[in-house]
């Protein structure tokens, strides 16, 4: 058996549960926590981004096998930093959001770079959103609403 | 603090062992599937006091609380239908924009069809607002109508002097809510043709109003077909055919026994699909089944083949598509005759949500949960597998996580798919369960019905004085309409949609003629955020930009003279050379960089856009595009924002055509899988992108994809002008 957090939530996983299972699945087709999204499968898009240990990773490149024991996910449905909260205002006031599929992992990746960086420039956002594809391109906007989240943060 | 307990075993997904307390966070269990649907359809949801008590017409609902549900027929895939049609209903009715509510439209082609596609309801064509102003409206005036009638009742004073504003009826001190004045506003006979509004008294069209779906999108709340969980639900991935044509020969299952969690293994058109109780169970099963192919008839062809075949049509003259004057006697006669050759890859779509589609079939009656384009003919098409009457299938509109056409297929391919796969379950015994059909992103992008590649051959002539006197235009591509349902567009041998951008050229010349040729290939094809237009526009916008420089003119001034008489094009095109400074000279880049600005304006769906991008072109021939600047002209622009963001989105996902986008084909299959080799545009690849509006009281057009064709031409233009070669094959490169 596997234990890990969700959003503060233990999760035992029985051992019967393949150990190649994405965590990405794990959370989507058994706990129904469907704010993270499939998008690739490759870790290339970034749809899936969650926190683990407070650190954004690629849900659909975490085996379950390599899941430590009391590991902390965090995914969109439990986000609720400071820096989250500010920019998910950010994202509505702007209404960044077309579709919307990419957005939790957008959020997710902002967020985190603004825990790090009250005062990110164009190129350190570029920098730490390139990993998250959005194809109806909202980037103009993931910009700005990145420049304004950090501006209500202070 | 950790509050709750779950486990996760093979059996039983999630059992909620223990509960502490209140404040949950997150969604537990299996919800129902009416409850489901209902959040789905519904973005802000309703309370309880929520059941509709007023239902004009089949646009709206108002409920005691006085929520006004409006129910829009097209799909929402980013666009901002969802907020567009709304806004035309709270106008009319003048609501607040806080009551306003949505839910999408079931497939019903005599309620919801897209009045400028005849009896079939569907999105696309950049059309959502264009074809629903009037309706949407008109509904909105009804509703208010009756209720000001039944305020005039019930206050017993003339209709007329009953105020509505921002939700509340009134007349001096009394003053009624609309849930209050529903029941009795139903009570009331329907206007026969309400009267809307005087556009000076519009108190939200032309001005912001924020998304209805923005809060759902930023919290990870917003449910797509993806997110579907029903009770008992198995989910399907499908072994499909190596190369397009192949068909099932054999099946061997028997790599499947022993693989925890698959149910069933059923044949589907192009494919075997393998059932099982999560995606993680059927993806491996689909990885392990073994499938014997009969390739004897399929396609062999490589994409050089392709080109082949096209360079061997393109030598003949083609079905005439448009012809004015006599285009080869001036092209003989001219001072000055250029000739160029475009070469266009196939693209596939590559929305973040791949394909996938949940159908329930108990045997008689079939339910659908899609982000569903084409509603009526995805029906029909569902129908007519499992053997069932139309309006016996219910289609539970959703989110779409992107389309850009796809998810409009002219064959209803994956819905097809989706319901073949639950037709095999009933005959296995299975009736009632329901299956969620889901793609992967290697089967989004092998799974075809992509942009069509192209070859374009272009000559024109130019007078002693600079003047253009003669274009011919000639393109080769496959038809989308041939061999479709909708075939019966095709007009005397021409798809319109091969030829669209191209034949019905704005600028003013003489002697024109353009036409085409439309070999068969196997690769299938669909439209393409913007469809012919993705590939004409380039032609044309590079191709006058040439005849411009062989002028010795300025871009801008040369178009400008050429469309005189074609005041959208003309009024995007100066438009956005004022906001970009075009008649200043660019500023320069770092040492050893070379930049370039560029020019392109197209009209498409009826909508001008006009785009200028300033380009940096390095020593050793990369380069990046530095800022656009677009000017659009789309009629009333109903909801600025999104008139500027749906600009954005285009010029994005027309930039990453331009940059990266190419599916290539070796021997009968698609070579590309996934971004690692289909690049898209990702941010630190974006330009700034500055948008501005011409002002317009004329009634809107489409913004969903005008915003795609101009910014590619106007890239390889900003290249050139930055010293670089005229670069004519997509995507573009300049490196040696």
């Amino acid at each position: 058996m596997s234990t890990f957090f969700v959003n503060r939530n233990r999760v035992d996983v029985s051992s019967d549960v393949a150990p190649d299972t994405p965590l990405l699945w794990i959370l989507r087709d058994s706990l129904k926590l469907t704010g993270t999204k499939y998008g690739c499968g490759l870790g290339l898009c970034g749809a899936c981004t969650v926190l683990i240990e407070g650190k954004p990773a690629r849900s659909c490149q975490v085996p379950l096998s390599s899941i430590r024991l009391g590991t902390d996910v965090t995914t969109i449905e439990g986000l609720a930093t400071r820096e989250a909260r500010a920019v998910q205002a950010a994202w509505q006031k702007l209404d960044v959001p077309q579709c919307g599929y990419c957005q939790s992992g957008q959020v997710i990746s902002a967020a985190s770079l603004l825990a790090g960086n009250r005062r990110p420039s164009d190129a350190d956002i570029d920098r730490a959103m390139a990993g998250n594809i959005c194809r109806c391109a909202t980037y103009v906007r993931i910009r700005a609403a990145i420049k304004e989240a950090a501006a209500t943060l202070g | 603090m950790h509050r709750n307990r779950m486990e996760v075993t093979r059996r039983a997904f999630l059992k909620v062992v223990g509960a502490a307390g209140g404040g949950l966070t997150l969604a537990i269990g299996i919800l129902p599937a009416a409850a489901l649907a209902a959040a789905a359809n519904r973005v802000a949801g309703a309370g309880a006091a929520a059941a509709p008590a007023f239902a004009p017409n089949a646009f709206l609902t108002i409920a005691r609380d006085s929520s006004v549900t409006v129910i829009v027929k097209h799909v929402e895939v980013g666009q901002g239908t969802y907020t567009g049609l709304p806004t035309l209903v709270a106008d009319e009715l003048d609501a607040a924009w806080s009551q306003v509510r949505v839910e999408g439209a079931p497939a019903d082609a005599k309620l919801y069809h897209n009045l400028l596609w005849g009896p079939m309801q569907g999105t696309g064509g950049s059309t959502s607002l264009a074809e629903a102003f009037d309706q949407y409206r008109a509904a909105g005036a009804a509703a208010r109508a009756m209720l000001v009638a039944a305020a005039a009742a019930r206050w017993r004073v003339p209709a007329d002097t009953i105020e509505v504003r921002n939700g509340i009826v009134s007349h001096g001190t009394k003053k009624a809510t609309f849930g209050e004045l529903a029941a009795d506003a139903a009570k009331q006979p329907l206007p026969a043709s309400p009267a809307v509004k005087d556009p000076k008294r519009f108190v939200y069209i032309g001005t912001h109003v924020p998304r209805t779906d923005s809060k759902v999108k930023s919290t990870g709340t917003a449910i797509y077909t993806q997110d579907i969980h029903l009770q008992g639900m198995l989910t399907a991935v499908v072994a499909r055919a190596p190369r397009f044509g192949a068909q099932v020969k054999s099946i061997d299952a028997a790599a499947l026994k022993g693989l925890p969690g698959i149910r069933f293994v059923v044949e589907v058109p192009h494919g075997v699909a393998v059932v099982g109780n999560s995606f993680w169970d059927a993806k491996k099963g689909r990885d392990a089944l073994k499938v014997t192919w009969d390739d004897a008839s399929g396609f062999r062809y490589s994409s050089s083949d392709i080109l082949a075949e096209f360079r061997r049509q393109i030598a003949a003259p083609g079905t005439i598509a448009r012809s004015e004057g006599d285009a080869a006697k001036a092209l003989a006669g001219a001072a000055r005759k250029l000739d160029a050759e475009f070469e266009f890859p196939y693209l596939a779509h590559a929305a973040m949500e791949p394909m996938n589609c949940v159908v329930r079939y108990d045997g008689d009656r079939a339910e659908v949960w899609n982000g569903e384009q084409f509603q009526t003919a995805d029906q029909a098409a569902i129908a007519k597998v499992l053997g069932i009457a139309p309006e016996k299938v219910a289609i539970h509109q959703l989110f779409g996580g992107g389309s850009f056409g796809r998810r409009a297929n002219p064959h209803s391919d994956y819905v097809v798919e989706a319901a073949t796969i639950v037709k095999g379950l009933a005959v296995q015994g299975q009736r009632g369960v329901p299956v969620k059909l889901v793609w992967t992103r290697e089967d989004d992008m092998h799974a075809g019905y992509y942009r069509p590649a192209s070859l374009h051959s272009m000559h024109a002539g130019l007078d002693a004085a600079g003047s253009l006197v003669a274009w011919q235009h000639r393109i080769v591509t496959q038809s989308i309409l041939a061999g479709s349902p909708f075939a019966a567009m095709v007009a005397n041998g021409v798809d319109p949609t091969s030829v669209e951008g191209a034949a019905d050229i704005g600028y003013a010349i003489p002697n024109l003629a353009v036409d085409l040729h439309s070999p068969e290939i196997a690769v299938p094809v669909q439209w393409w955020r913007s469809v012919g237009h993705t590939h004409t526009a380039f032609a044309v916008e590079t191709f006058i930009d040439e005849a411009a420089q062989a002028a010795g003119k300025d871009p801008v001034e040369f178009r400008k003279a050429l469309l005189a008489h074609q005041p959208r094009q003309l009024a995007a095109l100066t438009l956005a050379a004022d906001k970009a400074g075009w008649a200043k000279p660019l500023a320069p880049g770092a040492t050893g960089t070379k930049r370039g600005r560029g020019v392109a304006v197209h009209k498409s769906f009826n909508t001008a856009v006009a785009e200028i991008a300033e380009v940096t072109v390095a020593a050793d021939g990369s380069f990046k595009v530095d800022r656009v600047v677009c000017a659009v002209e789309c009629g009333l622009a109903v909801n600025p924002d999104i008139v500027r963001a749906q600009m954005e989105g285009g010029i994005g996902y027309g930039l990453a055509a331009a940059l990266f986008g190419e599916i290539t084909i070796k021997d009968g299959a698609p070579v590309q899988s996934n971004f690692n080799d289909y690049r898209v545009l990702r941010i630190n690849e974006m330009p700034a992108v500055e948008v501005h509006i011409v002002p317009s009281a004329a009634k809107p057009t489409g913004v969903g994809e005008p915003g795609v064709p101009p910014i590619a031409p106007a890239v390889a233009n900003a290249i050139a002008m930055a010293g670089g070669r005229r670069l004519r094959r997509l995507p573009l490169t300049l490196a040696a």
